[in-house]
């Protein structure tokens, strides 16, 4: 008998490991032209939907029938869109001091919806935010910086700087059996707030830092009281929230300056007022000043504005792309069950895990890149349009932008992978298509077209997997701004990194499933 | 890494039916070896236990010593057709060899070495969707030569083929086996391996009925009968039977003869004077040596179905 001598290959051995699985799954995503085709087109009905909606948006301001430009609105030390309007009774301050003043009582009124049409229906009342109180301000320009310490209409004693910070004092109103005691300290640029029920024992309420306060400052004493908010049934589904006058007056007493204050009378500001088309202010506020008791009355709010579109809004086309990019992502999956690829696949990378690790990196990357590209000339494009057309915007910082943009991406691919999860786990299109649209797609829909009441939606935005739109909110929701924080006006239930984290979560999950199956199941 | 595959004792139940029970058969390299049964016999169920595709209940398939889920670059040790029509039919053939290679680190230069060898270069470039069964039984072939492996595994490579192209897969699977290859192949008809197999495995029931060398088959099935032709049909018989063999008339003029040799024949009816045309040795064709080995397999089968069904 002859021996035989076994085949020996003179071909040089690749190199073996996680890059040529990486390699071979991106090799074939690009070698399928309909999937490239495909994302392409999940980026460009990102854009178009964006850039359509941006075109569609006009904004203009009049008063009365005159068309007139709309007032810029200011902006806190933060760079947030701020709301910064309150009557400022006040003198200068310059280097360290403190203002301490009793409040004894707030009263005002509040326009509710009318009844009869066309007929004011005011009541009295004050609403829960309405604020009245001392003020140290670095200026009376709109947005400059301030800490105030105030007694609001039902949070108690509050203790407020630069719009976006609050904290929380005695809980309770004031009235001439009970008055408020309130005093804000200025060291530097470090100002502390304290308050007291009978101007003898004093307790700290907070501290605040207001980096780059110049020496000079202003201090005195303000009332404001913002829009009472109303949210009704719209008649074809849907919720209308609507913003109403309201005004405070609070009467302050025993005021008392320490430290170098200019002299002379006080100076009045109804800081942020606006004048109807005779000239006169439009519901101005004002101060009455005798024997050292000050009556002061205010309309506005210092808080962080929410009039204006979000930055976000630009991006309404990424649904559709997430569909597309959901249909793409279990294709490149069940076309090889369909095929039996899966096979040739599976010979070549016998490690099971590790090829579907594999395609899951590969799909992110691809579905990350386009969302990226997409996000980005959306966002960009989208905002330039919408400012061209006169949309107040609502600014954020870069890195808020930087956020919305790179994690839209971020979710687009976590779905992706949470797609190809399901391809594997059903290997087949529709099931593992609609199972995604169900779970991703539907719950955003649901919770941003007001079919379902709010709990109903925010709960559906906190529990599957359409919790990651989140990342896309850009203005966060204030507790001491009342406001209509639902879906349908942008604003989530988790917040941005929460929300995507629950979607990483059912991602990992369901790759985890498939990796079960996939182990499991003869190919 | 040695050429081989060894399959040892494999159990495979699929619901109610046993799809392989007690597998067993080794390949070794230098020779194409048929792996032939009937239709539902187990073979592809095996190629992918093999291939670790399919998990069995019991036993091992092992190839070169080891199992093929842990091999390094596993298109480098074997290579595999199961199904040509298994492709993207909107990616190119090209680019199907294209991601196979990457997955193995392999080149582009590779990729288009087998295709060459294949003779596809003209219809590399094209998208799968539009190729021939041949052409994809070539592109699958090319894929399984990827990593230039020395073992081959081919299920129903002859399928849809033209006898041209049959004759020249015939030729191809021959010359990877002088190479030093070891070369599985099934079929479900035993002549698509005449002259090609030198080992053949015939497979029924999910187990081995036969695991020989091609010419032992054939002198079983052969069972020495020689046809007798002439005219003198009595006294042939006579003279035969005297001899000892067992002699059957199967035409007006031709006689089946067992028992005897064809020379030995050829001396009797000369000594007797009896007049003969024809003296031939019967050499039984594969396929006929197949279609004896499976009768009970496929008839066991076929009893079974029917019994299922009621």
């Amino acid at each position: 008998m002859t021996t035989i001598t076994p085949y020996r290959s003179d071909l040089r051995a690749g190199r073996d490991g996680f890059a040529q699985l990486l390699r071979a799954e991106w090799t074939k995503f690009r070698t399928v032209r309909g999937w490239m085709i495909g994302m392409t087109a999940a980026a460009l009905v990102t854009i178009l939907l964006g850039v359509l909606f941006a075109a569609g948006s006009h904004s203009s301001c009049s008063k009365g029938p005159i068309e007139v430009a709309c007032p810029v609105t200011p902006v806190g030390p933060g760079g947030e869109a701020v709301d910064d309007r309150f009557y400022f009774v006040h003198k200068s301050l310059t280097g360290d001091g403190s203002i301490t003043a009793r409040v004894n009582t707030m009263t005002g009124q509040i326009r509710k919806p009318d009844v009869t049409p066309g007929v004011r229906n005011v009541i009295s009342g004050v609403v829960p935010w309405a604020k009245a109180g001392v003020l140290i301000k670095e200026s009376t320009k709109q947005g400059s910086a301030y800490a105030a310490l105030m007694v609001t209409g039902s949070h108690g004693v509050r203790m407020q700087h630069n719009f976006t910070e609050d904290v929380a004092g005695r809980p309770g109103g004031v009235s001439k059996e009970s008055p408020r005691w309130l005093r804000l300290t200025r060291s530097g640029d470090t100002l502390t707030g304290y308050e007291s029920a009978d101007g003898t024992n004093w307790t700290k309420v907070g501290t605040a830092r207001l980096a780059g306060l110049p020496s000079t400052v202003r201090v005195g004493l303000f009332a404001t009281s913002p829009g009472d908010l109303t949210v009704g049934q719209a008649a074809i589904g849907g919720v209308t929230a609507a913003a109403r006058f309201t005004e405070v007056t609070a009467v302050m007493d025993q005021v008392d300056l320490q430290g170098a204050v200019s002299g002379g009378p006080w100076s009045h500001d109804d800081v942020g007022v606006v004048s109807d088309v005779d000239g006169t202010p439009h519901h101005p506020g004002g101060v009455v000043e005798s024997g050292g008791t000050f009556t002061v009355t205010g309309v506005g709010d210092m808080a962080p504005g929410t009039e204006g579109m979000a930055i976000e809004r630009t991006l309404t086309g990424a649904l559709s792309g997430l569909i597309v990019v959901i249909v793409m992502a279990v294709m490149f999956i069940t076309a090889e069950y369909r095929r039996g690829l899966i096979r040739t696949t599976l010979i070549a990378a016998p490690g099971r895990g590790r090829m579907l690790a594999a395609k899951a990196t590969v799909i992110a990357m691809v579905t990350f890149v386009t969302g990226l590209i997409a996000a980005a000339v959306t966002v960009e494009v989208g905002t330039r349009m919408l400012r061209a057309n006169g949309n107040p915007l609502l600014p954020v910082s870069p890195l808020t932008e930087l956020r919305v943009v790179v994690g839209t991406a971020a979710f687009l691919a976590v779905a992706a992978v949470f797609a190809l999860a399901l391809g594997v786990v059903f290997r087949r299109s529709v099931a593992a298509v609609v199972t995604a649209i169900v779970l991703i797609v539907l719950p955003y829909v649901l919770a941003t077209t007001s079919v379902l009441p709010l709990s109903g939606a925010q709960w559906l935005l906190r529990l599957t997997p359409a919790a990651g739109f989140a990342i896309q909110q850009s203005v966060p929701e204030y507790a001491h701004v009342l406001g209509y924080y639902a879906p349908q006006m942008g604003y989530y239930p988790l917040a941005p990194w929460a929300g995507l984290a629950v979607t990483c979560g059912y991602a990992a999950l369901a790759l985890g499933l498939a990796a079960f199956l996939l182990s499991r199941r003869d190919a | 890494m040695e050429a081989t595959i060894e399959v040892a004792g494999l159990r495979k139940r699929f619901g109610q039916s046993m799809a392989l029970d007690g597998m067993s058969f080794t390949v070794t390299p230098g020779r194409v070896t048929g792996f032939v049964g009937p239709n539902g016999a187990g073979k592809s169920t095996t190629m992918r236990v093999i291939l670790g595709l399919d998990a069995a209940d019991e036993g091992t398939a092992l190839v070169g010593g080891r199992p093929y889920t842990s091999l390094r670059h596993p298109l480098n040790h074997v290579g595999a057709l199961l199904d040509a029509g298994a492709l993207q039919p909107s990616r190119t053939g090209r680019n199907h060899l294209l991601w196979l290679a990457h997955s193995q680190g392999l080149t582009a230069r590779r990729v288009d070495e087998v295709i060459e060898q294949l003779g596809l270069e003209s219809a590399a470039r094209r998208k799968a969707g539009g190729y021939s069964l041949g052409m994809r039984q070539r592109l699958g072939i090319a894929a399984a030569l990827l990593g230039d492996p020395p073992v081959l595994m081919l299920d129903e490579p002859f399928n849809g083929l033209d006898p041209e192209g049959v004759v020249w897969i015939r030729g191809f699977l021959r010359s990877l086996a002088t190479q030093g290859r070891a070369v599985l192949v099934s079929s479900h008809l035993m002549s698509e391996l005449e002259d090609t197999a030198g080992q053949i495995v015939v497979v029924g029931r999910g187990r081995v009925i036969a695991d020989t060398s091609v010419a032992d088959l054939i002198a079983t099935a052969s069972d020495g009968q020689v046809t007798l032709r002439t005219t003198a049909r009595s006294e042939a018989m006579t003279v035969l039977a005297h001899d000892g063999a067992t002699v059957a008339a199967t035409d007006r003029d031709t006689l089946t003869v067992s028992g005897l040799a064809a020379e030995r024949i050829v001396t009797l009816l000369s000594q007797n004077a009896v007049p003969f045309s024809e003296v031939a040795a019967h050499r039984a064709t594969l396929e006929e040596a197949y279609l004896d080995l499976t009768r009970d397999a496929v008839e066991f089968r076929a009893g079974a179905e029917q019994e299922a069904a009621r």
